[in-house]
């Protein structure tokens, strides 16, 4: 591939003479806007993050002084404060940035690959799925490490195939599309119910986990898996995500421009599921991220683009965030991350089926 | 990939000679069904096409095999003797432009961003929009008249001007042919003139290929070099309109009794139907 592939021709340059610069301008300057105000996004959205994580840092059951804390985050103070910040919280923060960003960049290739804001992971079952996966693959197969996500990968992509197969070739919009999917995540959803009680998992943190999502435990070798399986699949991504502009304002539009339309719509919804497998096996199926993160980011963002990095600076904040209020709102109670996001999502889910018929006949 | 060869650019083609573009024996369908069927055609370079017949006659259809909006199932498109499904894609959209039927406009995109999509098959695979990318996304506002709108959002344009921004986008795209599917509908009169009229000025100063699939007979009459009839996903009449569009074919294609006149304002055919309850004057 080329990396400009315009030179300069003759043509152009005529063109640059005889027509005022003013108007070539106004169009950079429209750009310009857009780019700042995506920049501003996203910095806001990281200063956010950084307080949260402090937030998080500072706050939890053995009530560690900031200064403590702070002393441990940079080598000093006693073994027990050292094991607090490095080996309990700092890895829950991690977790939470990471699956946050892992579902809401999956969540934005979903909704905008498929041209439908309720196309996402979370709805259409593609969580469940993986979740089910996951879940057959420690408690049936045994196995553990990188093999879950795998397992993960599997359920998710079953799931995929399972809607394309159903309701696909009826288009991508509309309500039957979704219902599909909605069903699907409650088959997975009833099955990793099912597992759990026949594998007699009776431990209350276990069985929550895989059901309503949680990242209360995820430790070391889980968070390596998470960080590299992100990263790798982040960067594939970026890669592949221009398309995504020619490809939102239509198949016609994608083709004439010169996209392979099937082949991009299927490697974006791959590298998406990956995503998912990946956060999933870690954390469990952590409700509305998907759904909501890239919502946010595009009302943000507001320029017509998929608002991917937007997305991603998003999901963490809220994953983030709805963990520190699980953990410590409400002083007693304690609530895993899913719960949390159940309880903003859903909300958004309605008001998003009340309007999204309505758009769609327009 | 290679360079951008030069006769990509409108400004180059009026000098450079336009390939042809054609269908050889092509077969287009849905779900198995075959709206045409070893269709062939070829599309005069440098000149105005417009593709007309009754409703599921196959136009649309005919147009989208051209375009490789719809697969074929039998036959080829060549361009300049080259079969397009081997050309790179990229290629053939720097030589092709397209305006689909359907068009879908992200929420809160701007008419410059919008209009600067057209530009992706002449950006690299990191491209990003260059300067050079915005003089000839101002080029294609200005030429559609839609440059006082670069910084508005779509949604909040009337139909006629949210058209002429997809057809910038088109213009954007700098091919030497452009590909249109009905491009008139949804405007009133004024709108389809004005539009009309945009791709004549294109095709006279640049020297632009344009094919569009047109409803109204008399408008296309009125602005086609060369006019393609059809009926039934076969091509029953081509030519220029005068020779073309007689009482005889518009009966054979529409089944329409009509008188064909002279319009007084460009001297093309004009056709006048014949109702069941008009039917007044002598015949022409």
């Amino acid at each position: 591939m080329d990396a400009l592939a315009t030179p300069p021709t003759e043509a152009v340059d005529r063109s640059v003479a005889s027509r005022p610069l003013e108007a070539a301008r106004a169009i950079g300057a429209v750009r310009a806007r857009s780019r700042r105000r995506l920049a501003l996004v996203v910095l806001i959205g990281a200063a956010v993050a950084v307080v949260l994580a402090l937030c998080a840092l500072l706050l939890g059951a053995a009530s560690l002084t900031p200064d403590r804390v702070l002393a441990a985050l940079f080598g000093f103070g006693d073994e027990t404060d050292r094991f607090v910040v490095f080996r309990l919280r700092l890895p829950r923060i991690l977790a939470a940035l990471l699956v946050g960003i892992a579902f809401a960049l999956a969540g934005a290739v979903f909704q905008s690959t498929l041209r439908n804001p309720l196309a996402s992971p979370d709805i259409l079952g593609i969580s469940a799925g993986a979740g089910l996966g996951a879940v057959l693959a420690l408690l049936v197969l045994g196995v553990g490490g990188a093999l879950v996500s795998l397992s993960a990968f599997g359920g998710a992509v079953l799931v995929a195939v399972v809607i394309w197969a159903a309701a696909w070739r009826q288009g991508l919009h509309g309500i039957r599309f979704v219902l599909v999917g909605v069903g699907l995540a409650y088959v997975c959803g009833s099955t990793v119910a099912w597992l759990l009680a026949r594998a007699d998992v009776r431990e209350a943190q276990t069985a929550l986990h895989w059901t309503v999502g949680s990242i209360a435990d995820v430790r070391g070798d889980d968070l390596a898996v998470l960080g590299i399986g992100v990263a790798v699949v982040a960067i594939g991504v970026a890669v592949f995500s221009r398309v995504l502009a020619p490809l939102s304002i239509g198949d016609d539009h994608a083709r004439a421009l010169g996209v392979g339309v099937d082949g991009a719509r299927v490697l974006l919804l791959l590298l998406a599921v990956a995503l998912v497998a990946t956060a999933t096996s870690v954390a469990g199926p952590i409700a509305f991220i998907a759904l909501l993160a890239p919502a946010i980011a595009r009302r943000l963002v507001d320029d017509g683009s998929s608002a991917l990095a937007a997305s991603a600076v998003v999901g963490a904040v809220l994953t983030l965030g709805a963990d520190v209020v699980g953990q410590f709102a409400l002083p007693g109670l304690t609530a895993p991350v899913g719960i949390v996001t159940g309880v903003i999502g859903a909300p958004y889910l309605l008001w998003l089926l009340a309007t999204t018929e309505r758009k769609s006949r327009s | 990939m290679t360079a951008v060869p030069v006769e990509s650019s409108i400004h180059a083609a009026a000098v450079t000679p336009v390939a042809d573009l054609a269908a050889e024996g092509i077969a287009v369908g849905y779900d198995g069904r075959r709206v045409i069927d070893e269709l062939d055609l070829t599309i005069p370079s440098g000149r105005v096409t417009a593709i007309v017949g009754p409703n599921a006659c196959g136009k649309s259809t005919l147009l989208r095999g051209l375009a490789r909006l719809q697969p074929l199932e039998a036959g080829r498109v060549t361009l300049g003797g080259r079969d397009v499904s081997a050309m790179p894609r990229r290629e053939v959209a720097r030589r092709i432009g397209v305006l689909p039927q359907s068009s879908i406009a992200p929420d809160g995109v701007r008419v410059a961003e919008l209009v600067g999509r057209g530009r992706y098959p002449h950006q690299g695979w990191f491209g990003r929009h260059s300067s050079d990318d915005d003089v000839v996304v101002a080029e294609a506002l200005a030429a559609t008249g839609v440059a006082d709108l670069a910084d508005r959002r779509l949604e909040e344009l009337s139909g006629g001007q949210r058209q002429r921004v997809w057809v910038a986008m088109v213009l954007a795209q700098r091919t030497d042919i452009v590909l249109l599917d009905e491009p008139t509908t949804y405007l009133d009169v004024t709108h389809q003139l004005e539009l009309l009229d945009l791709l004549t000025e294109l095709n006279r100063v640049h020297g632009t290929t344009v094919v569009m699939v047109l409803h109204d007979l008399n408008l296309a009459a009125r602005y086609a070099d060369h006019l393609v009839v059809m009926r039934s996903g076969a091509v029953i009449a081509e030519g220029a309109p005068d020779e073309v569009l007689t009482r005889e074919t518009v009966q054979r294609a529409f089944g329409l009794e009509a008188r064909v006149i002279l319009d007084p304002v460009a001297g093309s055919p004009l056709v006048v139907p014949v109702g069941r309850f008009h039917n007044a004057g002598p015949a022409a």
